[in-house]
C-alpha cells in the first residue's frame, strides 16, 4: 500500500478531537531546545507546578550487589510538584537507584548501601519498611495486577484499614469510594466502571499498567517510582500514561526511569544522566536535553551510544 | 507491495506447497528399533488401561446391586446373606476426610515456608528430605511405624485399651493420621511447584505496595495457586483411598465399623473399621472372606471413585484454567503415573 492509503501519523488518540497531524519538517531544531525530540512534548507542554516541595533525598548514596558498586556517589533530590527522570544505558545503575528508595533492592540477596535516603529529612532505614512502601509506592516495567479482580487488585492495596476480627474484608463504601477514586486518578474509572469485577488478567496491556498505577496510588503515597512503566505498551497506551503522569505530579512527587529519550523529555521537569554508575548530568530537562555540559550526556542523547 | 489498484482484484495464492515428510526407513537400525519400541510401550501401556477398566466393568456391574450400597456386611459363609458394603464405603469417607484434613492444611503449610523463606538453609534442605523420605517410606512400613507410635499408653485415647491395658492402636483416628503421611509430599510438591511458578514480579508488587511476606502469602499467593493445591489434594485422596496395608494394620479391618466408648461421633472415630480397599483384599480369594463377587462389585466402585478424582485434577489442571499453575497438573501426573 501507498503512504497516501494510510491515515496521516497521529500523536495521540482522543475521541473528541481531530487527529493533529505531525509535520514532516519540524526536525528543524528551530523550535529550541530539544525540539527534534518528541513532537508531542509541544502538546502536553504545561504550566509548571504551584508548588514545589523536596521530599525524597539521595546523599552520597552508593549501591551495591555483592561486591559490584552498581551505584557510586549519587546525591540526587525528588520534589513533589515535579516529575524527575533517570536515564541512561542498560547498566547505568538507575533501577538499582530507583528501587533502593523504596528499599526494594532488599529482596535481592547481597544487596548493600551507603549513604543516607531521606523521606522528609527522616532516614528511611528508621522507618517500617512496609510503611515507607506505602508512602514511597513503585509500578513497574511489566503490568503486573494480580490474578484477581479489578476491584480486589486496587482494594487489596488500600492501606491496613484492618477488618474487624473474624469477618472477611468486606466492601463498605468507604472501601469501594477508594478504589473507585483511585481508578479515577489513574484514568482507568471510565473504561472498567461497568464490571469491576472482571479478573484484572483480562484487561488490555495498557489497562493492565493504569490499574498497577491506580493500585499504588490507592495508598496515597507521597512518592511514585515508575520502572519504565510504559515499555511494554503500544504508544497510544504510553501516551495516555505519560498524561498521567504529568498531571499526577502536583499531588505526588515523581521518579520515572526510562530508556526512551524522548518519553523523558516529554514527561519530566528534571533529569538525571547515569552512566556506569555515576550521576553525570542533573537539570532542568531543557538543560539537559538542550544545553548538556557533559560529552557524555550529549553522546547520549544525540544516541552516539546506548 | 501492493498498490491500491492491485488490492481490489480477487487474491487467489500459488498452489500449496507441501513440506517434505521423513521416512522412518532412512533411519537407521538402532533408530527405528526406539521408534517402534516406543509405539509398542505406548500403545501397550493404553491396552492395560483399558483392560482394568473393561474388566472391572464386566465383572463389577454384574455383581453390582443397589442393596449393596446400603446393607450392611454380615459374617455368613453364604453370599446372599453376606450385606453388602455400606460400612467399608462410609470407612473410606472418614479416613479420606481425617487424612486429608491434616495433610492438606500441613502441606501447604510446609511448602509455603519452604518456597517463600526457607531459611536456615539447612534446615531446609533437611525438611526438603524429610518430605522425599516420607513419600519413598512403603505404606506398610508406615502402618508399623504407626503401630509402634499409637500404641504407647498415653495416646490410648486415639484407640482403644484391650482388657489388659495395652493400647490397640487400631483405629479410624490412628488410621487417617499415618494416611496423612501418604498425601503429605504430593500437596507439599503439587504446592511447592505452583508457588516457583508464580513470577518474581507477582511478589515485588505486593511487597512495593507496603505488603509483608506473610501478607503476600496468605492474600494474593495462596489465592494465585488454588487450583495447583486443589490438584494436590486430589491426588493426594487417590493415594489414600487406594492405601490398604495401613487400613489392614492400623484400622483393624474389621467387617462393620465398631465403635468404641459413649461420645457420638468420637465413638466411631475411635472405634475400628474397613474401607473399599480391606473389603476388596477380604473378600478375594486371599481373603478369608472368598467372595469374589462382592470384591468385584467393591472393587469397581473404588476404581470408579479414583477415576472420578483423576478426572477431577484434569479438570482442576486442565488449560481452562488460567495462571502458570496448569502446566503442572501435566508433571504431577508423570509423577503419579511413572
Amino acid at each position: 500500500m501507498t503512504g497516501d492509503t494510510l491515515p496521516p501519523p497521529v500523536r495521540r488518540i482522543a475521541t473528541d478531537r481531530e487527529p493533529t497531524v505531525v509535520e514532516g519538517s519540524r526536525n528543524g531544531g528551530a523550535d529550541g531546545p530539544g525540539a527534534g525530540l518528541g513532537g508531542r512534548a509541544a502538546v502536553t507542554r504545561r504550566e509548571p507546578a504551584t508548588v514545589v516541595r523536596e521530599r525524597m533525598r539521595a546523599e552520597s548514596l552508593w549501591l551495591a550487589y555483592g561486591e559490584n558498586w552498581v551505584v557510586r556517589d549519587v546525591t540526587l533530590p525528588v520534589r513533589q510538584g515535579e516529575v524527575l527522570a533517570l536515564i541512561g544505558a542498560s547498566g547505568s545503575g538507575k533501577t538499582t537507584l530507583l528501587r533502593s528508595l523504596n528499599r526494594l533492592t532488599e529482596v535481592t540477596e547481597g544487596a548493600a548501601r551507603s549513604g543516607r535516603i531521606t523521606l522528609d529529612d527522616q532516614e528511611i532505614y528508621e522507618l517500617d519498611v512496609n510503611d515507607l512502601r506505602r508512602r514511597v509506592s513503585m509500578v513497574f516495567q511489566q503490568p503486573n495486577p494480580f490474578p484477581m479482580t479489578i476491584f480486589d487488585n486496587v482494594a487489596y492495596a488500600l492501606s491496613e484499614q484492618r477488618p474487624p476480627r473474624g469477618r472477611r474484608r468486606r466492601r463498605t463504601d468507604e472501601i469501594e469510594r477508594a478504589v473507585t477514586d483511585a481508578l479515577k486518578r489513574a484514568g482507568l474509572y471510565d473504561e472498567v466502571a461497568g464490571d469491576l469485577d472482571r479478573p484484572a488478567l483480562k484487561l488490555s496491556g495498557g489497562q493492565q499498567q493504569r490499574l498497577c498505577i491506580a493500585r499504588a496510588l490507592a495508598a496515597n503515597p507521597e512518592v511514585l517510582l515508575l520502572d519504565e512503566p510504559c515499555s511494554a505498551l503500544d504508544p497510544i497506551s504510553t501516551a495516555t500514561i505519560e498524561d498521567l503522569i504529568v498531571s499526577l505530579r502536583e499531588s505526588v512527587a515523581i521518579v520515572i526511569v526510562t530508556h526512551n529519550l524522548q518519553q523523558a523529555f516529554r514527561v519530566a521537569d528534571h533529569v538525571a544522566f547515569m552512566h556506569l554508575g555515576d550521576l553525570v548530568e542533573y537539570g532542568p530537562r531543557e538543560q539537559v536535553f538542550g544545553r548538556p555540559t557533559h560529552g557524555r550526556t550529549r553522546d547520549y542523547i544525540s544516541g552516539a551510544f546506548g | 507491495m501492493a498498490t491500491a489498484s492491485v488490492a481490489d482484484a480477487p487474491m487467489t495464492p500459488p498452489p500449496v506447497v507441501e513440506a517434505p515428510r521423513e521416512g522412518v526407513s532412512t533411519w537407521p537400525m538402532v533408530d527405528r528399533l526406539f521408534y517402534w519400541l516406543c509405539w509398542v510401550t505406548g500403545i501397550g501401556l493404553c491396552l492395560i488401561a483399558v483392560a482394568i477398566v473393561l474388566l472391572m466393568l464386566v465383572k463389577g456391574i454384574a455383581y453390582l446391586k443397589p442393596s449393596l450400597f446400603i446393607e450392611h456386611p454380615a459374617p455368613s459363609l453364604r453370599q446372599d446373606q453376606a450385606g453388602g458394603f455400606l460400612d467399608p464405603l462410609i470407612g473410606t469417607l472418614i479416613v479420606t476426610t481425617i487424612a486429608i484434613g491434616i495433610a492438606a492444611p500441613l502441606g501447604v503449610a510446609i511448602a509455603a515456608w519452604l518456597s517463600e523463606y526457607g531459611r536456615p538453609a539447612g534446615l531446609a534442605r533437611a525438611v526438603e528430605s524429610s518430605v522425599e523420605t516420607i513419600a519413598g517410606v512403603p505404606s506398610i512400613v508406615l502402618a508399623i511405624f504407626g503401630l509402634i507410635v499409637f500404641s504407647q499408653s498415653f495416646l490410648g485415647f486415639l484407640s482403644q485399651r484391650a482388657s489388659n491395658g495395652t493400647v490397640t492402636a487400631q483405629s479410624f483416628l490412628v488410621a487417617g493420621a499415618i494416611l496423612a503421611l501418604l498425601a503429605l509430599p504430593l500437596v507439599v510438591g503439587a504446592t511447592r511447584e505452583a508457588l516457583a511458578q508464580l513470577p518474581g514480579r507477582m511478589r515485588e508488587a505486593s511487597l512495593a505496595l507496603g505488603k509483608s511476606r506473610i501478607t503476600t502469602l496468605r492474600c494474593v499467593l495462596l489465592p494465585a495457586i488454588r487450583p495447583g493445591i486443589a490438584s494436590g489434594v486430589v491426588l493426594g485422596m487417590g493415594r489414600i483411598i487406594g492405601d490398604t496395608a495401613i487400613i489392614v494394620v492400623l484400622l483393624g479391618s474389621t467387617l462393620r465399623n465398631e465403635p468404641v466408648g459413649g461420645v457420638p461421633l468420637l465413638k466411631t472415630l475411635r472405634g475400628t473399621g474397613s474401607t473399599l480397599t480391606s473389603y476388596v483384599y477380604g473378600d478375594s480369594p486371599a481373603g478369608e472372606g472368598n467372595a469374589p463377587q462382592k470384591a468385584y462389585a467393591a472393587a469397581f466402585v473404588l476404581l470408579m471413585i479414583v477415576l472420578l478424582l483423576n478426572a477431577l485434577v484434569t479438570r482442576l489442571t486442565s488449560p481452562a484454567q488460567i495462571g502458570p499453575v496448569r502446566r503442572f497438573g501435566h508433571r504431577a501426573w508423570a509423577m503419579v503415573r511413572g
